[in-house]
Order: C-alpha cells, then sequence, then structure tokens
C-alpha cells in the first residue's frame, strides 16, 4: 500500500474513523507497514494509561469490563477495549467471545471493542497488544481496557502491557492458591473478588490480605481487596475508585514513568530479536545447504566447522 | 492489503435463539484456523454490523431460523453501505426455502446460503475460495 | 454371562462383522446380542412394577391404551390468531384430540408486535399475540371446556396463562374446569432453547406463583411441562436428555418446597416433555427409565406420598433434528417410527412432525400425513393393544438400567456443582450439549454416520414440495388491529394495574392476580413485561462452544 493511502487511513483515524480504527489495528496485528503506521501514532498520542484485567476463565471479567464502560460512560468518556482469547495451539484459529458480555454497549460509537486471538505468540500474548491499543487511544478512546484470559505464566506478559493490572477471582474455588502458583501476586496491582454473593469471599479476603502482608513490606503500593458482584451491582464503584486510585500512584510516584521504560526496553529488545532473527535465518539458509556435505553426526563438530568456515575471522570458542 | 488469519464475525439476528448450527459452524472454522467473533443471540442488525466493522472481518455469517431472513439480509447490506464496509461479505444459513435464496442472492443481499444438510466442510471450502479469489483480483 | 452365550459369543467374534456403525444416534455402542445373563439382576416388582404400579417402569396408568388412547395433539400457530383459529378447527374436525399453541417469537420474548425488535418475526414461527384480544379470536368457537390446550409459552408463561383463563371465563368456562398445560419450563431456556427474558432467581418466583395460584383456582391444569425437547435438539445425547430434565424437574420440586407448599399440593400436576428421535429401542429405554427414576426420587427424596405425584406424565414431540432438507418424503417415515418409539415408551400425548418442517411451517397437506401417522399406528399396527409389549426384553431392559446409571452419575456431577441453577452458571449443561452437537456433526461428515439422502443415497435436482408462506401483511395487520386496540381501551385502568404489578413485584406476594387484573384491563404482553424487567432485569449467557 502507498504511503499516501495510509496517510490517510491514519488522518480518518484521529478523525474518529471507525473503519480506519479498525483496518489500521488490522495491519499492525499483521505487521503489514507497521513501524510506519505506529511511528506516525506515536507521534500524536500521550500513552495514556491501560488497565488490564485478567483472571481464571468464569470469574466474571467481561461482565466487569462492562461494568467499567458503563461506569466510565456514565462520566461520558470513551472508552476503548482489547480483549484476548486463546488461539488454538492446533488449527491457529479461536473463537473470541467476549464481547456477548458487553452487549449494552453494541451500538454505543463511544466505546470500541476489539477482539483479539493469542495467535501461537509464546508469550501468550498478541505482539502488538500496546501498539492496538495505541491505535484505539489515537481513535479518541481515551480510557483504554485490556482484558485476558487466564492465570498462568503466558498470560502475565500481555498484562505487562498495562499500567494497572486488575486480578478477578470467585470465592469457593481454588482461585487464591492457583494465583500463588502461578506468580500472580507480583503483578496484581488490585485483587477483584467478583460474585462475591457466593459464600467464601470473606475467607478468600483474608488469605489475599494475609499474603499481602508477607509480600508487601516495603512497598509502596497496597494492592487493594475488593468485593464486587455484578449481578448485585455491588462494589464496582470502589474499584472504579481503586483504580483512580492506582493511576494517581502511578503519576505522583513516577512509577508510570518506570513502566513505561521497561516498556521500552522490551519492546526494543523484542524489535532486534525479531532482526536478528531474520539475519539468523538468511544466514542459516546458507550453511543449512552445507549441511548436505556432511556425513558425520557429531553435532558440536559440524556446528563448528560450519561456524569457522562460514565467519572466517571468528573462532568458535570466543 | 493481505490478512494473515479470515476473521468471520458469527451472528445471530433476531429474537431466535437456536444457536446449534452457529456454535458448531463456530468451531468449524475455528478448527479451519479462522478466528471467529462469536456475536451471541437476540441481535439486531445495527449491533452486528458495528461488530464487523470493530473487529475488521472479511465475512458476516448469519444463522437465521425464524423466518425473518428477507427482512435481516438486506437490512445488514443496507448498513453496510451506509458504513462504507461493502467489502464485507455476507452469508447465512437456516430454513431458507429455495424459493428465497433465489431471490436474495440475485438481489445481492447475500454472497452465499446454506441450508441444513450443508456440511461445515462445504461452508469452510466455500469461505476460502472465495477470499482466496478475491485477494488474487487485489 | 453363561457358558452357553459365551460359546456364541467365540463363534460370533470369529464371523465377519460388515462395516456398521453399530451405536445409537447418541453415539453409544450397542452389543450384537442381550440374553438371560444381561438380566438377572432384576426384580420385577422392584425395578418394573405393573403398569399403573411403583416404580412404574411399565406405565403410569393400569391400563393405559387400553384405557384411552395417547391424546393426538398437533403443535400448531402461525400468522394472526384468526388464520390459527381456523387451523385448530380444522385439527380437531380431523380427529385431533387436543390443542397445542405456537406462538411467534415477539410473543414468546415478550415483545408486542410492534415494538422494533419484532420487525419481520411477527406472525413467523408462531401466531401472534400481544393482548386479550387476540387470545379471544384465537380461542373463538373452541369449547374450552372439553378440549385441553397445551401452550409452549415460558418466560412469559404467567401472562399468557392468565389470557387464556380470562378468555375461557368469558366464554362461560370457570378456570377450575380448563385442562392443559403450559410449557413454563425456564431452566431449560437457560440450558438450550434460549428464550429468556428475566435472570433465573426471579423466573423461578414467577413458576412457584403459577403453581401456588394452579392448586387454589386452575387445579386441572398442567402448570409445567419439564422440557427435554429441546435439550436433545440443541444436540444432547438420549441420556444428557433424560438426565438433564429430571434434574430440572427435581429442582423445581425442591423450589416449590422452598417457597412454602408441600410437595403433593403440586407435583401431581407437573408433567414432561420429551423428543423422540430415530433411535428406536435407544429413546423407548429412555421413557422407561425416567418414569422409574422420578418415582424413585419423588417417594424416597421428596417423601411424596400421593401417587400422582410420583408419576412420570409426558408429551412427546418427534425429533425436528432428525428430518431432512433433500428428498423431504423420506421425513414421514422417519416421524413415524419416532411415534412408534414414543407409544412403546408410552407417552400420555404425541405430536408428529411434518415432513416439510426444515424448511417452513407445515402445510395443510403435510399436517395431515403427519396427524394421519398417528392415526395408523394407533388403529391399525396393534401395538396398542398390550400394555408396555417390550417388557422383559433382555435388550430394552439391559439399555433401561443404562440409561438409570448413566443418570444418576449426571445428578451426582450437578450436585457437586451446587444444583442446577449452579450448573447452569458453570455452563455445565451447554458445554456438553455443545460438545455433543459437535460430535454428531463430525460424525455425519466423516460418514461415521449415515443419513438418508444426505450423505448416502443422495439424488440429484431440486426439492419441490409447496411451503407456508407467511404474508408480510399479516405483521402490518397485527400491528394495525394492535394500535386500535390500544386506543379503543381504558388507558387508565391500564395504567393503574401496571403500577400495581411493579409494585407487587417487588414484593413477594403471588403475582398472579395482578397479571390477572393488568390481563382484564387488556393492558398487552409486551407491556406488562417491561414493567417486570424493570423490577426483574435481564438475563444475558456467556456462550461456550
Amino acid at each position: 500500500m502507498n504511503k499516501e493511502a495510509l496517510d490517510q487511513w491514519i488522518a480518518r483515524l484521529f478523525e474518529r474513523d471507525r473503519r480506519a480504527t479498525a483496518k489500521l489495528i488490522s495491519w499492525v496485528e499483521d505487521d503489514i507497514e507497521r513501524a510506519y503506521i505506529m511511528r506516525s501514532i506515536l507521534k500524536k498520542t500521550e500513552s495514556k494509561l491501560v488497565v488490564g484485567i485478567t483472571g481464571p476463565p468464569g470469574a466474571g471479567k467481561s461482565s466487569l469490563v462492562e461494568a467499567l464502560t458503563k461506569l466510565y460512560r456514565s462520566k461520558d468518556e470513551r472508552v476503548g477495549i482489547v480483549a484476548v482469547d486463546p488461539s488454538s495451539p492446533y488449527s491457529g484459529g479461536a473463537i473470541l467471545g467476549d464481547r456477548i458480555r458487553m452487549q449494552a454497549h453494541g451500538t454505543d460509537r463511544d466505546v470500541f471493542i476489539r477482539s483479539l486471538g493469542t495467535r501461537g505468540h509464546l508469550g501468550g500474548g498478541t505482539r502488538s497488544t500496546l501498539d492496538i491499543l495505541r491505535i484505539l487511544e489515537g481513535g479518541g478512546y481515551g480510557r483504554l481496557l485490556l482484558e485476558t484470559v487466564g492465570v498462568g505464566q503466558s498470560e502475565l506478559e500481555i498484562m505487562q502491557m498495562a499500567d494497572t493490572v486488575v486480578v478477578v477471582l470467585n470465592p469457593g474455588t481454588g482461585d487464591g492458591i492457583q494465583a500463588i502458583k502461578a506468580g500472580i501476586m507480583e503483578v496484581a496491582d488490585i485483587f477483584v473478588i467478583n460474585k462475591s454473593d457466593l459464600p467464601g469471599s470473606e475467607r478468600m479476603k483474608n488469605d489475599i490480605e494475609m499474603m499481602l502482608n508477607l509480600s508487601c513490606n516495603g512497598k509502596t503500593w497496597r494492592p487493594p481487596v475488593v468485593l464486587t458482584s455484578v449481578i448485585n451491582n455491588t462494589g464496582l464503584d470502589t474499584l472504579f475508585e481503586n483504580i483512580e486510585a492506582h493511576q494517581a500512584y502511578l503519576l505522583e510516584s513516577g512509577q508510570s514513568d518506570e513502566r513505561r521504560k521497561e516498556r521500552l526496553r522490551l519492546e526494543v529488545w523484542r524489535q532486534w530479536e525479531d532482526k536478528t532473527q531474520a539475519i539468523f535465518e538468511i544466514l542459516w539458509e546458507a550453511a543449512r545447504k552445507k549441511l548436505e556435505n556432511f556425513d558425520q553426526e557429531d553435532p558440536y563438530q559440524v556446528a563448528q566447522m560450519l561456524w569457522e568456515e562460514h565467519f572466517k575471522e571468528d573462532k568458535w570458542d570466543e | 492489503m493481505k490478512k494473515s488469519r479470515i476473521r468471520v464475525l458469527v451472528g445471530k439476528p433476531g429474537l431466535d435463539g437456536h444457536d446449534r448450527g452457529a456454535k458448531v459452524i463456530a468451531r468449524a472454522l475455528r478448527d479451519a484456523g479462522m478466528e471467529v467473533i462469536y456475536s451471541g443471540l437476540h441481535q439486531t442488525p445495527e449491533q452486528i454490523v458495528e461488530a464487523a466493522i470493530q473487529e475488521d472481518v472479511d465475512l458476516i455469517g448469519i444463522s437465521i431460523l425464524s423466518g425473518a431472513h428477507m427482512t435481516v439480509f438486506p437490512r445488514i447490506k443496507e448498513l453496510l453501505k451506509e458504513q462504507n464496509a461493502e467489502d464485507i461479505l455476507l452469508m447465512g444459513g437456516g430454513t431458507l426455502p429455495e424459493e428465497d435464496i433465489v431471490s436474495l442472492l440475485q438481489a445481492g443481499h447475500a454472497e452465499a446460503l446454506f441450508t441444513p444438510g450443508a456440511t461445515t466442510t462445504e461452508i469452510v471450502s466455500w469461505i476460502e475460495e472465495k477470499l482466496a479469489a478475491i485477494k488474487a483480483e487485489v | 454371562m453363561s457358558d452357553n452365550f459365551l460359546r456364541w459369543k467365540a463363534n460370533y467374534d470369529a464371523q465377519k462383522e460388515r462395516k456398521g456403525p453399530f451405536f445409537t444416534v447418541s453415539s453409544v455402542p450397542i452389543d450384537p446380542l442381550y440374553a438371560p445373563g444381561h438380566m438377572t439382576d432384576i426384580d420385577y416388582e422392584k425395578d418394573l412394577g405393573n403398569p399403573g404400579e411403583y416404580p412404574y417402569t411399565r406405565g403410569v396408568r393400569p391400563n393405559m391404551y387400553r384405557g384411552r388412547l395417547w391424546t393426538m395433539r398437533q403443535f400448531a400457530g402461525f400468522a394472526t390468531a384468526k388464520e390459527s383459529n381456523e387451523r385448530y378447527k380444522f385439527l380437531l374436525s380431523q380427529g385431533q384430540t387436543g390443542l397445542s399453541i405456537a406462538f411467534d417469537m415477539p410473543t414468546i420474548m415478550g415483545y408486542d408486535s410492534d415494538h422494533p425488535r419484532a420487525y419481520g418475526e411477527v406472525g413467523r414461527v408462531g401466531v401472534a399475540i400481544d393482548s386479550l384480544a387476540d387470545m379471544e379470536i384465537l380461542l373463538n368457537g373452541i369449547p374450552l371446556d372439553k378440549v385441553s390446550t397445551s401452550m409452549t409459552i415460558n418466560a412469559p408463561a404467567s401472562i399468557i396463562w392468565a389470557m387464556y383463563i380470562v378468555a375461557a371465563e368469558k366464554q362461560g368456562v370457570p378456570a377450575n374446569k380448563l385442562t392443559g398445560t403450559i410449557q413454563n419450563d425456564i431452566l431449560k431456556e437457560y440450558i438450550a432453547q434460549k428464550s429468556w427474558i428475566f435472570p433465573p432467581e426471579p423466573s423461578m418466583r414467577l413458576i412457584t406463583d403459577i403453581f401456588g395460584y394452579s392448586k387454589e383456582n386452575v387445579p386441572k391444569w398442567n402448570t409445567i411441562s419439564i422440557s427435554g425437547y429441546h435439550i436433545r435438539e440443541a444436540g444432547s445425547t438420549a441420556l444428557q436428555e433424560l438426565a438433564f430434565t429430571l434434574a430440572d424437574g427435581f429442582a423445581y420440586v425442591e423450589a416449590g418446597i422452598k417457597a412454602g407448599l408441600d410437595v403433593d399440593d403440586f407435583a401431581p400436576r407437573l408433567s414432561f416433555f420429551f423428543n423422540s428421535h430415530t433411535d428406536f429401542f435407544e429413546e423407548i429405554a429412555k421413557y422407561r427409565a425416567a418414569r422409574r427414576i422420578w418415582a424413585r426420587h419423588m417417594k424416597e427424596k421428596y417423601g411424596a406420598k400421593k401417587e400422582e405425584s410420583q408419576l412420570l406424565r409426558f408429551h412427546t414431540q418427534t425429533a425436528g433434528c432428525s428430518l431432512t432438507g433433500p428428498q423431504p418424503e423420506n421425513n414421514i417415515v422417519r416421524t413415524a417410527y419416532q411415534a412408534m418409539a414414543a407409544v412403546l415408551g408410552g407417552t400420555q400425548s404425541l405430536h408428529t412432525n411434518s415432513m416439510d418442517e426444515v424448511l417452513a411451517l407445515p402445510s395443510q397437506k403435510a399436517v395431515q400425513i403427519a396427524l394421519r401417522t398417528q392415526q395408523v399406528l394407533a388403529y391399525e399396527t396393534g401395538v396398542v393393544n398390550t400394555i408396555d409389549p417390550l417388557a422383559g426384553s433382555y435388550f430394552v431392559e439391559t439399555l433401561t438400567n443404562q440409561m438409570e446409571e448413566g443418570a444418576e452419575d449426571y445428578f451426582r456431577k450437578i450436585d457437586e456443582l451446587g444444583g442446577v441453577l449452579g450448573a447452569i452458571r458453570e455452563n455445565f449443561f451447554q458445554q456438553d450439549i455443545a460438545d455433543a452437537a459437535y460430535r454428531y456433526q463430525q460424525e455425519i461428515e466423516s460418514k461415521d454416520r449415515i443419513i438418508v439422502g444426505v450423505n448416502e443415497f443422495v439424488n440429484e435436482g431440486k426439492v419441490e414440495i409447496d411451503l407456508l408462506k407467511i404474508d408480510p401483511e399479516v405483521e402490518r395487520a397485527q400491528v394495525r388491529a394492535l394500535q386500535a386496540m390500544k386506543q379503543g381501551r381504558d388507558n387508565i385502568r391500564v395504567q393503574t394495574t401496571l403500577a400495581d404489578l411493579k409494585e407487587a413485584a417487588q414484593e413477594s406476594g403471588n403475582l398472579i392476580p395482578k397479571i390477572i387484573d393488568a390481563v382484564r384491563a387488556y393492558a398487552t404482553e409486551g407491556e406488562m413485561i417491561a414493567v417486570l424487567k424493570e423490577v426483574f432485569g435481564e438475563y444475558q449467557e456467556k456462550a461456550v462452544f
């Protein structure tokens, strides 16, 4: 696609054209002119804070996202939501069903929902999750929500894209214990016990508070534990206030800058990784052909011989 | 501009709650490597089109068993046109009498229509071939 | 198993078996032979009983079809009340013995015909009923003291039932003479049919209100038709249909008891609705197991003392999901076999599908054939001459036992999830159903399962049958009539009764009298539902695949 056409699409994005928003997201997700698009957009966005919501399947994350969206809308704010679901490891396809729980905003032009599959990325998230959130920001959505499923190691990586991480658990399940195993304690900025109308919520709250006592000594932000029930419409204002409080904390303490630097480091690292991977593949292609000529079995020897043949200057052992 | 995965919105418009077919197809499309956004039940044409645009899907597939197909398909096409999204294809399945299928296809209100007995393999093939053909034209 | 059998089996195994498959519609594998050794644990009195005797495996009445044939009850309804009324009169004149009313989607979902959501859907899958005025036209000239009526309505059942009661009253038939059924089974909506409006808790309240009102005022009415039909249509196996339906039944019993009713006061009026699919013996075993399981649980777990509380009476409909688009005449054959299974299973009433229902509502010709199917079955085949003829069959008794064991396993799982409401929340039923539906489709596509005319014995060429068409003018006419009615009624009275209804909904008293008041004032269904939605809220599902 020529640059003029792209520029037009980007201009339309900033005019709040939803088709442009959707198209740009697709191109960035597919790595089409990604650098060009993102550089144009990043010039004009502020990097607004992202609220991430994660937790085991069935915890009620989508319902909470919808409830938060309602609150933001009542304050006349525009909301951009990215919902990530796992792709099938076999086919690479995915069924993305989070929109269903957000029906109330189906035709509200001030809410944009985009569903992503993890597309087999080992990190469990999409490469471009943060870029997509920035595109939504460019499209005029000031409140950014990121929803992912699961408390596994792979999902933690996507959550790193968020500034405020809300972990949603349900009482009466093994959720609390799962959380420890998956290392979610470190990543959570706010804990939510949803479906708090079910028995066991107070006990879970106590369990989490006790674990926080151990792990939070000396840290400046202690994650609050909020009880919510979307069905009964309780606790949502408290959650909202806690999110606001965390965001204020991030800005005042300089933490948001820290996190931004960390993300920059990660992203640059990834781009370098991609670049070196590309170079590696070219080099390897050449070397691979030569492998045919070797009929030895010893991979250590072969690797060294090929290397030294190729990089005549470099010795293998240096 | 090429897309690496086919994205499909599977929707249930109107008041009809029979989602067995829609769900079986959603699963089959996923198993064929596509990303399926499932819209849920009781959707209005407006909700379906809005979702299709936000999700930038290649194709909308709707399932109708309530007899309202002669109003729903044209309405969705109309909305897509209004939103400058006519490149999003529209197909569907359900209790569609032959006469109505012919009429809808001829009027351009849908790209393909399937009746009960159509296999998921047929539907997946149709989608893949159709989109490959469009890509080839571009 | 005896030596005799083992010897036979060894010989059998040495022979060549053809390709198969040898499994049921539910993918349950079946043995080549069943013999006395399969039935050694069965005790006639304890496990079978005579017809009309606990545990009722052989039938709910001592005389079954020798006393009275099943009710031939064809589900019908389309377009306007007037056209449906004509179809009902036609069917009654052709020998149908009970009415069964199908409503359109807007009525089912609680919208009036002039609501934007109703656009394009008025009168298409059933009759449009917006107010008492429509109900009066629908039942005009039908003797409601003689004809029993079944109404397939769930979320708004309280309102439609109230309309029926008031319309009958205006005909001069008092409520205590009315016989019939309202489907009123909201749990299966969340599980399978998905025509819900309110969330589960307020929906259960409406149902127990109906139980309570019926006991005092409409004692001959079946207040609920606990349904497996839709669960099966959504793709479940026969065992899941059986287990999930009975689990729902137990949930309603527990709700009634929790609401302060004595089990024997409402349980006699609980009835059931099952599917009859094409695997002949699997279905028969399912019905027999259903009766036995229900009787045992009602007596032993819920302490029901009245015989009527222990009886599982059911209506059957042949399987819509088994019908095919290609070669629709084959559907007549499928329906006939399915009907026979239902009768050999002891159904109390039966609907047979028409051959064209894959594509449209049935034409008059097709529905007549469907009715004649039942009549040939009743009058020519002789299967009604003796009661429960298949009892004692090694095969059928084994299958019946297997069904019961499988169901009990499911009941345990459901209990662990916190009962039916808990299991619905966890998507337990919905996931099993989606899995079974997907597996069935895959079996067809891989030709492990043969469907005649679809993946084998296929014809080329188009299908030529006349289909029923609903004229779009129907919707316009209905909207005009509705608006005229709204102009002509006492709108102050409507507002007052609606306000009273809303207030009552916020408290815990029985809502039926307030609904009846609003119905009398010609408040519309949509108006009443809108008011209840304000108090109860709306349900939203989380879909599983």
